[in-house]
């Protein structure tokens, strides 16, 4: 106990300041979102490189959850969708059952370029390509794999912030 | 001939590569003789292809590859398009029946004398009697319905329940099925359906150059894009005949100790988390994150995505990058240490790691298992000791072993690996020879076959390609995860449902390089 405790007390506080962020008059998201988010992550068919990117953002340094905001296991209690890969033909159905299975109001990102447009998986007979394809999207967030810092910033904006830089 | 397994292969040709490959053609007839012959020579089944060639030679060809004791056989067999069958080697190498499935499923030519036809890697995106690795594959009818009608084996008494399981999982995981017969609270039978992750991975290859492959081949699996890139860049590089820059080598192999690390460290995190031990978790995430960073930093990507490249390295390191790496690396080596030391006392997480998914030493000979699962259970095999690629020839690389095969030892390996790992770094940065870390090649007219063949964090990554006029006619990518899934079905039995998580996280297999 001890030295779990000293090695607790050598870490200290590694959380980092969120992005400043203010009430965005325009956004269209519900204001229940304000500062609270379950979040419902389908992997529907990546390389797991944006998987890696979401359990960095669970880390103790982006303090997820200081901004209301944190991953469900279930569809049932969450608000937005994250959804990452090419959606392969395999997973779509999937994928619209979980969507389904959420209460509204409910909300989609598409996480990573491949999410965004097919990415390099684009064309494929085994893939259906971008998430739009399948469900509404409401934000799409690219890169390869997008950093934590750009999916907090993401989700952020869905919850009805504006992110200042 | 220099060794009594190859006896049989008497035509077999020695590749003129760095790689001790010997290569050649089988009857049909001898395929299953030279597979037992190299069987009990104490070989291993590395990898298993199927390749359309009815333009070139009116034929379709079964390409494998085995490991023996001085290399890589790597054998194909002439498969007429009429019957389209083929003899099985699954009654030899167990490893080879989910294979073989997915040949099926893939370019419909069928492996006779197994029990299991059901499809693998084919749910309905493609009607069944389309193979997707065809060169007519007409690429219609395609379908997004779910996966319905697979033939799960049935619970035979009414004292036992199923459990199903995704394929959405509860965490930020792949996607899987997985179907669990349980006793009460006990596992009793285990049984995995995969696919879902399936992109057509291996038709996507043909047609690209170079340059394209290289970013394809990064994204098989997020987790182990430098072994990817590393093993796809050597069989490059091998059809060229090209020589890559020695500083090219180093950086290689510093990337790929870099990736152990990270994931090992995640690895070690996460496993302490299903244990209930919210403190692993917290501390290994962060030294992760910092890690990630310095990748970013120094090297330009936080996973180290698209850093190798045929012909080199895409980054450089100045002198200053190295000496902040090196620092860096001791503080690592002194956080592990401390951790290391609170884990191995932990009675709490001792409770549910020892003794809890155990695969003995025998029934990991027997599978086939390799990687950071085959040495906790006692299978010697790192090919950075065995055939040490430059630069692991000048470095001497421990080799970690546990001899438990149980969670426990999983993490024992991780931990060992970690240190072995950033010793290697500090030695690389060290002798980092001068020069260029890129060298361009020309592959306008790059034709013919390479393997490329690399020890990743989670097991050894192989690759071979065959190339023409600079373009990828056929490829296949081959992760342990293929080898490594099923024995994962065997390491949860007798244990209760609520190990699971735990225990698939100590091998932490890939989905998507095994959907491909
Ligand atoms: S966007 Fe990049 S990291 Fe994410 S799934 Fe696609 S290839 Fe992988």
């Amino acid at each position: 106990m001890y030295r779990i405790l000293r090695e607790v007390l050598r870490l200290g506080k590694v959380g980092e300041k969120p992005p400043r962020t203010q009430r965005d008059p325009a956004s269209a998201s519900p204001s229940c979102f304000r500062h609270s988010l379950g979040i419902r992550h389908v992997d529907a068919g990546s390389c797991n490189g944006c998987e890696l990117e979401l359990n960095a953002l669970n880390g103790p340094h982006y303090n997820l959850e200081q901004a209301g905001f944190r991953f469900t296991a279930s569809p049932r209690h969450a608000d937005v969708l994250t959804v990452s890969g090419p959606v392969t033909r395999h997973m779509a159905a999937a994928l619209q059952d979980c969507h389904t299975a959420m209460p509204a109001p409910r909300r989609v990102i598409a996480i990573g370029d491949c999410a965004c447009d097919g990415g390099v998986f684009q064309g494929s007979y085994a893939v259906v390509g971008k998430v739009a394809a399948v469900l509404p999207v409401d934000l799409q967030i690219s890169g390869c794999p997008p950093d934590p810092d750009a999916l907090l910033r993401g989700l952020l904006r869905i919850s009805g912030e504006q992110v200042n830089s | 001939m220099p060794s009594p397994a190859l006896r049989v292969l008497t035509d077999f040709k020695r590749w003129a590569t760095p790689l001790p490959v010997w290569s050649g053609r089988l009857h049909a007839a001898d395929w299953p003789l030279t597979a037992r012959h190299i069987r009990t020579q104490g070989g291993r089944l590395l990898a298993f292809w199927g390749e359309d060639r009815r333009a070139e030679e009116s034929a379709y060809l079964v390409h494998a590859a085995f490991l023996i004791a001085t290399g890589i056989v790597r054998t194909e067999m002439v498969v007429d398009p009429a019957t389209a069958v083929y003899p099985s080697l699954t009654s030899i190498f167990p490893n080879a029946l989910r294979m073989e499935r997915a040949l099926y499923d893939l370019l419909g030519i069928r492996a006779t004398g197994t029990h299991d036809t059901r499809p693998w890697l084919r749910h309905a995106a493609w009607p069944a009697d389309r193979f997707p690795l065809r060169t007519d594959f007409p690429g219609t009818d395609l379908d997004v319905a779910a996966d319905r009608g697979y033939a799960f084996p049935p619970t035979n008494s009414p004292d036992l329940h199923e459990i199903p399981v995704g394929p959405i999982h509860a965490g930020i995981i792949e996607p899987g099925h997985f179907r669990f017969q349980v006793l009460g609270e006990e596992i009793l039978r285990l049984e995995e359906r995969f696919g879902y992750a399936h992109k057509g991975v291996e038709r996507l290859f043909r047609g690209l150059d170079g340059a394209a492959g290289a970013r394809l081949a990064g994204r098989i699996s997020g987790d182990s894009t430098v072994a990817y890139a590393w093993s796809y860049a050597q069989a490059v590089e091998q059809v060229a005949a090209a020589r890559v820059p020695e500083r090219a080598q180093w950086l290689r192999a510093l990337c790929l100790e870099r990736e152990r690390l990270a994931n090992h460290l995640g690895d070690l995190g996460a496993i302490g988390n299903d244990a209930g031990l919210a403190f692993a978790l917290t501390q290994f995430q962060a030294l992760k994150e910092e890690f990630l960073r310095e990748n970013q930093r120094y090297f330009g990507h936080r996973y180290l995505m698209d850093r190798i490249l045929p012909g080199g390295v895409a980054f450089d390191l100045a002198a200053t990058d190295i000496a902040a790496l090196h620092g860096a690396g001791r503080a690592l080596e002194t956080a592990i240490g401390h951790l290391q030391e609170i884990l191995a006392e932990h009675g709490g997480l001792r409770d549910r790691v020892v003794q809890v998914g155990v695969v003995s030493p025998e029934r990991a000979a027997y599978l086939g298992l390799m990687g950071v699962a085959g040495r906790a259970s006692g299978q010697a095999w790192d090919l950075r000791v065995q055939f040490p690629p430059s630069p692991y020839d000048r470095l001497q690389v421990r080799m970690a072993v546990a001899m438990d095969g149980d969670v426990a030892a999983r993490m024992a390996v991780r931990f060992q690996e970690i240190s072995e790992s950033l010793r290697l770094q500090e030695e690389i940065l060290r002798k980092l020879p001068d020069g260029h870390p890129y060298h361009p090649l020309d592959l306008r007219e790059a034709a013919g076959e390479g393997i490329g063949w690399v020890e990743g964090w989670r097991g050894e990554v192989f690759f071979w390609l065959r190339m023409a006029q600079g373009n990828i006619r056929h490829c296949r990518p081959q992760d342990p995860s293929w080898t490594l899934w099923p024995v994962l079905e065997e390491a949860v039995l007798r244990d209760i449902v609520a190990d699971f998580p735990l225990i698939n996280k100590s091998f932490n297999l890939s989905y998507s390089g095994h959907d491909l």
